[in-house]
């Protein structure tokens, strides 16, 4: 599999080439976030904002107002746990193009509790007004700029960083509100639907459990909100067990959530499984640990599944596919969280 | 007329029309119109560049709010409308919205009428209210965001190289605020000397006296030391407020700390210390005794 190095902060820099009207705002974490490339490339088109998040986001709904672009940077905890009432009002309720890029979602920090956010896609899903994007890989982070600029009005990413598989053809790149279709049978056992790093964790699970003879249809979703897929409906409907939904977030207010209601709308009476966060805080370590400490890695998956199914397959971790990790503090990392 | 005497004439427009307001609705931001009357009155008439207007204009319904389908309708129409040579005006205690209403229609920029529309069910001149009000260019009432919000379209007037600047207009208690603070910070940081900020220093809040609920002195010293230009000055003389919103740009932002008395020329409000946030008649004949003080006052000021 190919490992993308910090696929941001050179795309980020190429991609803001032709648009003197895009900035970029930091709270203090320009490295971390890979926007040190984009500041030292165009100083006057970069504003350090310091530890004070209120302010950027009300002073970026400002530029936003005059017809800039401001691009946020910093931790995605930091951006809807810090500033929301400011997210709220001066940027989402005048529909303003701020694009707020939120680095480490979820579990992909050793930072704690602090430092982790896992209900940002809940509190920031209910705001009018507010598109959420998440990226599952180096090819949605090389793509989802064009995605969130094109939004007339704000957008949230939860995007990824450092060393980066790329999961997704190299020109395949995100698409608003399509969900990928990653692996499709006719009458399948299971219909899932996954998000971020979770994804390639579903891939493994699903890959292996074909090979046990369960069927599973697989939809990778980059577009969280707004959420309009019939197919997906129409896939679970058809489905033998019904939807696990896996993500790197609560399961409360999440993707699982947003399948939840889907499913309820349309009067479906299939069963839902939902894989993340079981309604917890989580603590400071290495992401292996916590996805399998906290039951979102593939052997997960594919416990769930035995449990439905009543069916031991027998599957050891080593078999699944292969999948990479970095070391903690690999050189695609700023010295800093 | 000298200027000085139609400001005054304005100010005290301002003021009864508020009062008016209030004994007629049995409610409303009376101190807030005593306080700053006199600084909406110099801001309109003599410091903020504004559009030429050919006629007052009447308020228009509300007609949503922004989303992708529906572009947001600003009150900035009511001043600079955006024109590069105009100032942007922001005000930032949006509970004053009263006041500058009252303000538009007595500079002749708002029809009189539009007044009856206030606090009205489907209308925009809203009781806080927000950019699709008169006068008002974006949402601010969450206090402590509409300095941010003003640096943030100062920095990209500043860039753009607009003639016009960003006028402020804030209340001293919202500056409690971290993020005000977060905002002298970075309007400072940033040189943002194409910013002014005239703040109603009236030493009252929802809860009382300042003093007693979070103290905020010496104000000035304390946005001195964060690298801004202030100046402290009685909020109630016309010619001091003139002067400074006249001053040349400094290379870092303006504040000017105005002290004010929310009882200013309505001395009967005094009996309600410290309660001066909202004034509310708790029982009709103290809703009659103020009828009667307007009544008084009109007399007076049409003799």
């Amino acid at each position: 599999m190919e490992i993308v190095k910090k696929p941001h902060a050179a795309n980020l820099v190429r991609w803001a080439a032709d648009k003197p009207e895009v900035f970029v705002l930091s709270a203090d974490l320009t490295s971390s976030v890979e926007a040190d490339l984009f500041r030292d490339t165009y100083p006057d088109r970069f504003l350090s904002m310091g530890i004070a998040e209120q302010n950027m986001l009300a002073f970026a709904g400002g530029m936003a107002r005059e017809g800039l672009i401001p691009l946020i940077h910093t931790f995605a905890v930091f951006i809807y746990r810090r500033a929301y009432d400011q997210i709220a009002m001066s940027v989402a309720y005048p529909n303003l193009p701020v694009k707020m890029f939120g680095f480490l979602p979820g579990i992909m920090t050793p930072g704690g509790a602090t430092h982790q956010a896992i209900e940002d896609v809940s509190v920031m899903r209910s705001l009018p007004n507010m598109t959420i994007l998440e990226t599952g890989d180096a090819t949605e982070v090389e793509s989802v700029l064009d995605v969130a600029c094109a939004v007339d009005g704000p957008v949230y990413v939860r995007i990824l960083r450092g060393e980066v598989p790329r999961l997704f053809d190299k020109n395949e790149g995100m698409v608003f509100g399509k969900a990928r279709v990653l692996r499709e049978e006719s009458q399948p056992d299971f219909v899932l639907v996954s998000s971020g790093i979770c994804t390639e964790e579903g891939m493994r699970a699903a890959a292996a459990l074909r090979d046990a003879g369960i069927k599973i249809t697989h939809y990778h979703i980059s577009t969280l909100k707004p959420f309009d897929h019939p197919e997906i409906v129409e896939a679970i409907a058809g489905s033998r067990y019904g939807a696990i939904t896996f993500e790197n977030h609560s399961i409360i207010g999440g993707l699982g959530s947003i399948v939840a209601e889907q499913m309820a709308e349309a009067g479906l009476g299939k069963k839902l499984y939902r894989i993340g966060l079981r309604d917890t805080f989580v603590h400071g370590a290495s992401k292996g640990y916590l996805m399998k400490e906290y039951h979102i890695d593939a052997m997960s998956m594919i416990a769930l599944v035995e449990d439905i199914t009543g069916e031991q397959f027998g599957i050891r971790e080593e078999s699944l596919m292969s999948t990479y990790t970095p070391a903690v503090h690999s050189d695609a990392k700023a010295e800093a969280l | 007329m000298s200027w000085k005497t139609e400001v005054e004439r304005i100010s005290e427009g301002i003021r009864l029309r508020v009062l008016e307001h209030t004994v007629a609705q049995n409610g409303g931001y009376l101190c807030q119109a005593c306080s700053s009357s006199d600084l909406y009155a110099t801001l309109y008439t003599r410091i903020l560049h504004l559009k030429k207007l050919d006629k007052p204009l009447m308020p228009a319904p509300f007609s949503g709010v922004p989303g992708p389908d529906h572009k947001a309708v600003t009150g900035a129409v009511f001043n600079g409308d955006g024109d590069p040579d105009c100032d942007t005006f922001i005000l930032s205690p949006a509970q004053y919205a009263l006041v500058l209403y009252a303000t538009l229609i007595e500079t002749g920029r708002m029809d009189e009428q539009g007044m009856k529309e206030y606090n009205k069910d489907g209308g925009s001149v809203e009781m806080i209210g927000a950019e699709h009000s008169p006068g008002m260019e974006v949402t601010t009432g969450s206090l402590g965001q509409g300095i941010s919000q003003a640096a943030g379209i100062a920095f990209a007037r500043k860039r753009r190289g607009d003639k016009g600047r960003v006028v402020l207009m804030l209340s001293d208690g919202e500056c409690q605020s971290g993020e005000f603070w977060e905002a002298v910070q970075a309007a400072c940081y940033h040189n943002l000397g194409n910013m002014i900020a005239f703040v109603d220093v009236n030493g009252y809040q929802c809860d009382g006296k300042m003093t007693t609920v979070m103290n905020l002195e010496p104000f000035d010293d304390r946005l001195r030391a964060f690298g801004a230009r202030v100046f402290r000055i009685d909020g109630h003389d016309i010619e001091e407020i003139d002067r400074l919103g006249r001053l040349e740009p400094a290379e870092n932002p303006t504040f000017v700390l105005c002290d004010t008395n929310p009882c200013h020329e309505m001395e009967f409000l005094r009996e309600r210390e410290p309660k001066f946030h909202y004034v509310r008649f708790l029982d009709p004949a103290d809703r009659e005794r103020y009828r009667g003080y307007y009544e008084e006052m009109i007399a007076k000021r049409r003799a």
